[in-house]
C-alpha cells in the first residue's frame, strides 16, 4: 500500500514542484493540469489566488518570489497583478530583505519560497530586518516539513518552527489545509506584525469544510472532544490526528484534538486545559521533536504545575530517510495509522516511551 | 563639529567606531545638508528621500547630524548607549526619529534600499533612495544579490555610495578580501558608476548634481575614496582605530586637532 502510494507520488511530485515556475516575463498560463492533477487538488497553494483577490481592494499587497513562483503558486497573483509581483531570482536572502524595505514604505509584502530556505537560509534576515524592525512582511513558507520527500534534507524544513518561534515579535502559524490558509491570509490584513506562515506541499487533505470565520492568531481550535487523551497538532498533522482519533474512538478511547495553528504566541490556556481536563497529552508535528510544537507545549506544562502524562510525536533528532512523502509519514508514524499506534502504546504503557 | 560630537559620544560609551564614522563624515553632511529631501518635523513623510546606513556602525557619525537638522533634541545624545537609550552603536529605526531603516548586520542595506526603490515604483512616488555602504561589507554575498537585482530591475532612483576607506576591521581590504576592481564589478552588474574624493564637499555635491533623474534606468553608484578616521592624524588609515577609545589628554588633543580643520592627509590617497 505504502509503496504503491509512493510510486504515484513520485511522478506527481516532480511535476508539481517544477512545472509552471516561469516568471511573468514569460508566457503565463494558469497551471491547471500537471501530470493529470487538477489545480483544485493542490488546495493549500491557494495563497496566490487569495492574495490576487484581496489585492483587488487592497493596494498595499505585493508578492515576491525567488524563482519558485510556479512551485508556490504565487504565479496566480503574478498573472493578475504583474506590476505588484517581483521575481528576485534564486536569491532568497535578498528577497526577504527587499520585502522588508518595501514594508517600511507602507506596503504589505508576501514572500514565497520553500520553508527550508525561508526559515534557515533567511533566518537572520527574518530576525534582523523583519522582526526586530516590526515590518509587516508575511513569509509564505511552502513545502514545509519533509513534504518534499526524496528531495532530501536540503529541501526539508524540520527545524523551522524551532528557529522561528525563538524570534521575538514574529507570529508563527501553520496552515492545516486550504481553507485555514485562506483564513490566515485574510486575518493577516488586519495585523501589522511580521508573520511566518508554514504551509505544506499543497495537497493537504481538508480539515475545515469552509473558511473558518472565527480564526484568530494565538487562539487554538478544539476540533473534537474527549477525556482520555488530547492530541495537540499543527499544520499537516491535524488531519492525521483527526483520523487517528476516529480510529481510537471506535476502540472506546475518547480523544480531544486541538489544532494549535499558532505556535508563537501559543495558546497557553488551551495547553493547560488539556492537562487539567484530559488524562494525557500527545503533541504531533511534522518537525524535529527538539524545539518545535512539542517543546513549546512541554515548556508550558512544566511551568503550569499541572501534572500530566506527556509525549512528543515528530521526527526524532535525526535527518530523515530518503523516500516518497507517504512512505516517510508511515515510517515516522506521522500518518493516521502511525499516530493511532503511537497513542495506543502511550496510553497502554502508562509511562512515556 | 560632527567629528567632535562623534568623539564626545564615544567617550560616553567608552568605545566607538571612530574610523568608519570619520571617513564618511563629508558624505553624511553632504547628504543631509544639501541633497536629501526630508521633513524633520514629519519623519514618516511618505515622499521623503530614503537613506539607509548599510554600514550601521557609522551611526555615531549620523546621530549628531540628525539632531542638528531637527529630528530630535541634541541633548538626547547624552544618553548614547546608556541603559534604555534610543541610541545604540547601530541604529534602530523604531527608536531614533530620522532613521529610515535599522542596520548593523552588514550586507543587508542595499537590499533594503532596493525594496524601498521598488516600492516607490509600485506606489507611484518619486523619492530617491540613498544607501551608504562600507567597503569591507562588500564581501557579504547579499550585497551582490541586491546589486544584481537592482541592475535587473533598472532601479535608477537607487543611489549607492561606497565609503572606500580601504580598511575593514582586520586590516586593508585588499589584504583581507580584495574588492577591486570595484567600478568594473558594479558596471558588470549593470550599474552606472562614478568616483569622487569623499572628503571634498564640493566634489561630492558636483557628483550628486550629475546623478540622472530617471527611475527606469541603471542604478547609480558613487565610489567615494576616503581615508579611514580622516581628520585625526594618529588614526588615519590605521585599522587599529576601527573601534577605539580615547582617554585623558589624548581626547583633548584630538578635539583640538579637529578644531583646526582638515589638514593634508599623511596617508596615501
Amino acid at each position: 500500500m505504502a509503496d504503491k502510494t509512493g510510486d504515484r507520488e513520485t511522478a506527481q511530485q516532480i511535476s508539481e514542484v517544477f512545472v509552471g515556475s516561469a516568471g511573468p516575463s514569460r508566457s503565463l498560463k494558469p497551471l491547471v493540469t500537471v501530470a493529470g492533477i487538477e489545480a483544485a487538488s493542490v488546495p493549500a497553494f491557494i495563497a496566490g489566488q487569495e492574495l490576487a483577490d484581496l489585492a483587488e481592494s487592497d493596494d498595499r499587497i505585493v508578492v515576491l518570489s525567488a524563482d519558485l513562483a510556479g512551485a508556490g503558486r504565487v504565479i496566480d497573483f503574478a498573472m493578475r497583478h504583474p506590476s505588484r509581483f517581483f521575481n528576485l531570482g534564486v536569491a532568497e536572502q535578498n528577497m526577504v530583505t527587499v520585502a522588508a524595505g518595501m514594508a517600511s514604505t507602507g506596503l504589505r509584502p508576501y514572500v514565497s519560497t520553500f520553508a527550508s530556505y525561508a526559515s534557515l537560509l533567511c533566518c537572520e534576515q527574518i530576525r534582523t530586518d523583519i522582526a526586530y524592525t516590526g515590518m509587516p512582511v508575511r513569509i509564505l513558507a511552502h513545502h514545509s516539513g519533509m513534504s518534499l520527500g526524496f528531495y532530501g534534507t536540503s529541501h526539508h524544513a524540520l527545524e523551522d518552527i524551532s528557529a522561528m518561534r525563538s524570534i521575538a515579535d514574529l507570529i508563527v502559524v501553520s496552515a492545516a489545509d486550504a481553507n485555514q490558509l485562506r483564513a490566515i491570509v485574510r486575518a493577516s490584513l488586519d495585523v501589522s506584525d511580521p508573520i511566518y506562515i508554514r504551509m505544506g506541499r499543497g495537497r493537504d487533505p481538508e480539515v475545515y469544510a469552509e473558511v473558518p470565520s472565527n480564526f484568530q492568531f494565538g487562539r487554538a481550535c478544539r476540533l473534537t472532544e474527549g477525556g482520555d487523551l488530547t492530541m495537540i497538532a499543527t499544520g499537516s498533522e491535524v488531519r492525521p490526528c483527526l483520523d487517528a482519533a476516529a480510529q481510537l474512538r471506535e476502540e472506546g478511547v475518547e480523544v480531544r484534538v486541538v489544532d494549535m495553528h499558532t505556535i508563537s504566541p501559543i495558546d497557553v490556556d488551551e495547553v493547560v486545559a488539556a492537562a487539567r481536563e484530559t488524562a494525557a497529552v500527545l503533541t504531533v508535528e511534522e518537525h524535529n521533536v527538539t524545539g518545535g510544537l512539542g517543546s513549546a507545549v512541554a515548556e508550558i506544562l512544566l511551568e503550569s504545575g499541572v501534572a500530566t502524562r506527556f509525549l512528543r510525536a515528530g521526527i526524532p533528532d535525526e535527518f530523515v530517510l530518503i523516500g516518497p512523502p507517504a512512505a516517510l509519514y508511515a515510517h515516522y508514524e506521522l500518518d493516521a495509522e502511525g499516530v493511532a499506534a503511537r497513542a495506543r502504546r502511550f496510553l497502554a504503557r502508562g509511562v512515556n516511551e | 563639529m560632527f567629528r567632535k560630537e562623534t568623539f564626545r559620544l564615544s567617550r560616553i560609551a567608552g568605545a566607538g567606531h571612530y574610523g568608519g564614522a570619520l571617513s564618511a563624515a563629508e558624505l553624511i553632511v553632504a547628504l543631509y545638508y544639501a541633497q536629501l529631501r526630508y521633513q524633520p518635523s514629519d519623519p514618516g513623510w511618505l515622499d521623503r528621500d530614503r537613506f539607509v546606513l548599510s554600514k550601521g556602525h557609522a551611526a555615531i557619525g549620523l546621530y549628531p547630524v540628525l539632531a542638528d537638522v531637527g529630528f530630535f533634541d541634541p541633548a538626547l545624545l547624552d544618553s548614547y548607549t546608556r541603559l534604555g537609550s534610543i541610541f545604540g552603536d547601530h541604529p534602530d529605526m523604531r527608536k531614533v526619529p530620522g532613521i529610515d531603516f535599522s542596520s548593523g548586520s552588514l550586507g543587508h542595506g542595499l537590499s533594503v534600499a532596493l525594496g524601498q526603490t521598488l516600492a516607490a515604483r509600485v506606489q507611484g512616488r518619486s523619492y530617491r533612495t540613498y544607501c551608504l555602504l562600507g567597503d569591507g561589507e562588500l564581501a557579504e554575498g547579499q550585497v551582490w544579490e541586491a546589486a544584481m537585482a537592482a541592475g535587473h530591475f533598472k532601479a535608477g532612483s537607487l543611489i549607492a555610495i561606497v565609503d572606500r576607506n580601504q580598511f575593514s576591521i582586520d586590516g586593508p581590504t585588499e589584504t583581507i578580501m580584495g574588492v577591486e576592481p570595484l567600478d568594473a564589478k558594479f558596471a558588470a552588474f549593470r550599474w552606472n558608476v562614478r568616483r569622487v574624493d569623499g572628503h571634498d564637499l564640493d566634489a561630492i555635491l558636483d557628483t550628486f548634481a550629475e546623478l540622472a533623474d530617471e527611475p527606469n534606468a541603471p542604478p547609480q553608484l558613487i565610489i567615494a575614496d576616503t581615508i579611514k578616521a580622516r581628520g585625526v592624524q594618529r588614526m588615519e588609515g590605521n585599522a587599529d582605530w576601527h573601534v577605539g577609545n580615547l582617554v585623558g589628554s589624548d581626547y583633548d588633543d584630538v578635539l583640538s586637532e579637529i578644531d583646526a580643520g582638515l589638514q593634508p592627509s599623511i596617508g596615501s590617497h
